[in-house]
């Protein structure tokens, strides 16, 4: 009861480091900083294959992140998977002859949409859609087929 | 916080009148005449009472009366249960059979809120002290003060170092529970006993362990206390000098039973054998020295398991 | 056979009467809480004994675990080429497992085993009963407050292990063993969620700090008032404690991580 002053300050000290901790896993360890879902604008694509892509894979353009996959559905129709994206509102000038491949991060890493600029004038409006897609490598298809071609070239 | 006015006896019956069923208020009817006339001078009734721990009978269907303004003894051998009827005078145990009235309620029978009105009318005084061993001297003795009455601070100071001055240790107000020596922290304990005003005290064992300086410091305390406060005390000791000196009136009890009771000199002059030898400290009487066993000889021919 | 049955079912029914006891004691301790908010200073001495003081062992602690995951993260990870990713490695398992796990651990040994043995001290010096008497209810003046101090100091305290633990391995992977520092903290970025990583290990760590405080608060208000006795239930306290931590851990991540 005696120090009350001091315990008032190391008990403020402590919850102060406490909140600190907590304010610095979420700021700059976790994703909370790099993106939010407020200001951001939706586009799709669609995929003959998107392969190992996932909701919250990332969407990058020449190698920045500009934004997240939101959702992945199979349209019964036309058989192909429809990717939804959302792109941060502050990359608004891509234009709408973009191409969208899905790459993988290194050998194992994960797969990602990589955005690829095209020559238009006209921008990607909010909902828009991008027409030149391709899809993902899926990596036995490619063995197969080099296998394949390079049995071709032994004949 | 201080409600005390609720406590009224009057208005508990209201209470009981309006809550309970018919069947119920002549019980409590009954009860009350019961004890309205029988004691109508006691601040504490024991009625009937038994409690047993495990299968040991501690009371025996046992009846006391402590009247006010009076210091009253309970003595008896150690092992007795004399600290179990402060704990259940004091609404902690609860008893098997039978009632025990404080100031007119049955205090098993109060509500919680209640019966915590009516212990900040009671002073106890542990054994060990119960000092809250992290506080000062002071804050200990403030401590019922501060938790409930809204005094300020300059205020609680005044009455704490009455109480202190009152005991002998207005000096000591800084010191921690653990640099008082035991009759010191005997004498903090009843400092806080006292300071919310308290219409009875009740000691437990206020003289075990004492050195003659400080057993005497403590007799004189209780019995002033007792005389200028106008307090009813209850004291359970296996003293039997110092609580001669102080008693009104002295209750005997062994193996459940009281098998004794009077005022000091009637106790002295007792023709029970058991009383005698309790009063006197004679090693061997109706209480036998030995632990029950079997036949000395026996026990030791006999071939004994290994243990 | 027979006595193995009767032993069985003594031995229930003695833990489902101490369970009874426990919970009983914990809806006291939830109407306590309303009094404690009156009187914030009870709190605040309580966050001090409880929190402050278990500031350095977690701090440091943290550090040496996040700087063992650097290490160990490093080398199993160089294996696949796949250093850069040592940052999410860290901060996963710290965030997710170690932060809240190791901590909730470490509290139950250094404030746990501290308030038992002060609970049952006060019980067997007869503190509490001579605050009954004095018409205090112990429980709302002496348990309730250290409860809330376990409850708030447990998230706190697991945030700031699993925050020096990041950066212990930041100091070790970047600073000694050369990954990149911005592919660390990138990738760290990339990988961890704030609601699935972040918000599910601060649930997990008030969780913890729940059981952690009721169990340590329990064995000492029910300790048998001896020397022997309150040393028991401390010992009780430990491995009760770590039992429900581990045991919880397991549940809760099935729980939140199992649809991923």
């Amino acid at each position: 009861m005696q120090h009350t002053t001091t315990q008032d300050t190391l008990v403020g000290l402590f919850v102060a480091s406490g909140i600190a901790g907590l304010f610095f896993l979420a700021l700059h360890v976790s994703n909370l900083s790099s993106f939010s879902d407020q200001d951001s604008y939706v586009i799709t694509a669609r995929f003959e294959n998107s392969g190992g892509l996932k909701v919250k894979s990332p969407v990058s353009a020449a190698g920045v992140k500009i934004g997240k996959v939101t959702s992945i559905s199979f349209d019964t129709k036309t058989y192909e998977s429809v990717v939804q994206m959302n792109i941060d509102a502050k990359y608004n000038t891509l234009p709408d002859d973009t191409t969208a491949s899905i790459f993988t991060a290194g050998l194992l890493g994960e797969q990602y949409v990589n955005l690829e600029p095209g020559g238009s004038e006209e921008y990607l409006k909010p909902n828009g859609k991008i027409e030149i897609t391709q899809s993902a490598i899926i990596l036995e298809k490619a063995i197969g087929q080099f296998l394949f071609k390079s049995a071709e070239e032994k004949k | 916080m201080a409600f005390c006015n609720i406590n009224d006896n009057r208005l508990t019956y209201l209470r009981v009148v309006v809550q309970n069923s018919p069947f119920r208020i002549d019980k409590q009817l009954k009860l009350r005449m019961v004890n309205s006339v029988s004691s109508q001078n006691n601040l504490v009734s024991v009625r009937n009472l038994t409690f047993s721990r495990g299968s040991k009978k501690i009371f025996d269907d046992i009846s006391l009366d402590f009247q006010r303004g009076k210091i009253t003894a309970i003595m008896g051998p150690s092992g007795t249960g004399k600290t179990t009827l402060l704990k259940l005078i004091g609404g902690q145990l609860f008893p098997e059979r039978g009632s025990i009235f404080v100031d007119g309620q049955n205090v098993h029978q109060l509500r919680r809120s209640d019966l915590y009105d009516l212990r900040k009318r009671l002073g106890m005084l542990f054994q060990s002290g119960a000092l809250l061993t992290d506080m000062t001297v002071f804050d200990n003795v403030a401590f019922p003060l501060r938790e409930h009455t809204h005094l300020p601070e300059s205020m609680i100071r005044t009455l704490v170092l009455m109480k202190l001055q009152a005991v002998g240790l207005r000096g000591a107000r800084d010191l921690m529970p653990n640099e008082l020596s035991g009759g010191m922290s005997r004498r903090v304990a009843l400092a806080r006993a006292i300071a919310l005003d308290p219409m009875m005290i009740l000691y437990d064992e206020p003289f075990t362990g004492q050195d003659p300086i400080s057993m005497g410091a403590l007799v004189h305390l209780i019995k002033s206390l007792n005389t200028i406060l106008g307090l009813t005390s209850i004291i359970v000791s296996h003293d039997v000098h110092e609580t001669s000196v102080i008693a009104d009136y002295i209750y005997v009890i062994s193996e459940g039973k009281i098998v004794g009771q009077g005022t000091p000199a009637e106790i002295q002059q007792s023709d029970s054998e058991w009383v005698q030898q309790f009063m006197t400290g004679a090693a061997d009487g109706p209480v036998h020295f030995h632990y029950p066993a079997k036949e000395y000889v026996d026990d030791l021919l006999s071939s004994g398991k290994r243990y | 056979m027979i006595q193995l049955i009767q032993n069985l079912g003594k031995s229930t029914r003695v833990s489902f009467t101490k369970l009874g006891r426990a919970s009983y004691f914990l809806i006291q301790i939830i109407f306590g809480i309303t009094s404690v908010l009156v009187r914030p200073r009870l709190l605040l001495n309580q966050l001090y004994s409880v929190g402050v003081l278990s500031f350095l062992i977690i701090t440091i602690s943290g550090l040496f675990v996040g700087m063992v995951l650097g290490l160990q993260g490093y080398y199993t990870l160089s294996d696949f080429g796949a250093e850069e990713t040592l940052g999410v490695m860290v901060a996963a398992s710290l965030v997710r497992e170690l932060g809240p796990v190791v901590s909730a651990l470490l509290f139950a040994g250094r404030a746990g085993s501290a308030l038992t043995a002060e609970i049952g001290l006060m019980k067997a010096t007869e503190q509490l009963s001579g605050m009954e008497m004095m018409a205090v209810d112990p429980v709302k003046r002496i348990i309730t407050p250290r409860f809330l101090a376990g409850l708030i100091s447990m998230p706190l305290l697991a945030g700031l292990f699993s925050a020096v633990g990041i950066i212990g391995g930041e100091m070790i992977g970047s600073g000694l063993l050369g990954v990149d520092e911005g592919a660390f903290w990138a990738q760290m970025q990339a990988g961890i969620d704030f609601y699935d990583d972040i918000i599910n290990g601060v649930i997990k760590s008030v969780v913890f700090g729940f059981i952690a405080s009721w169990i340590a608060l329990f064995e000492g208000y029910d300790a048998i008032p001896t020397s022997e006795g309150v040393s028991r239930a401390t010992t009780r306290t430990v491995v009760n404690s770590a039992f429900s931590i581990l045991g919880l851990d397991f549940i809760l991540t099935a729980l939140m991580f199992g649809d991923n």
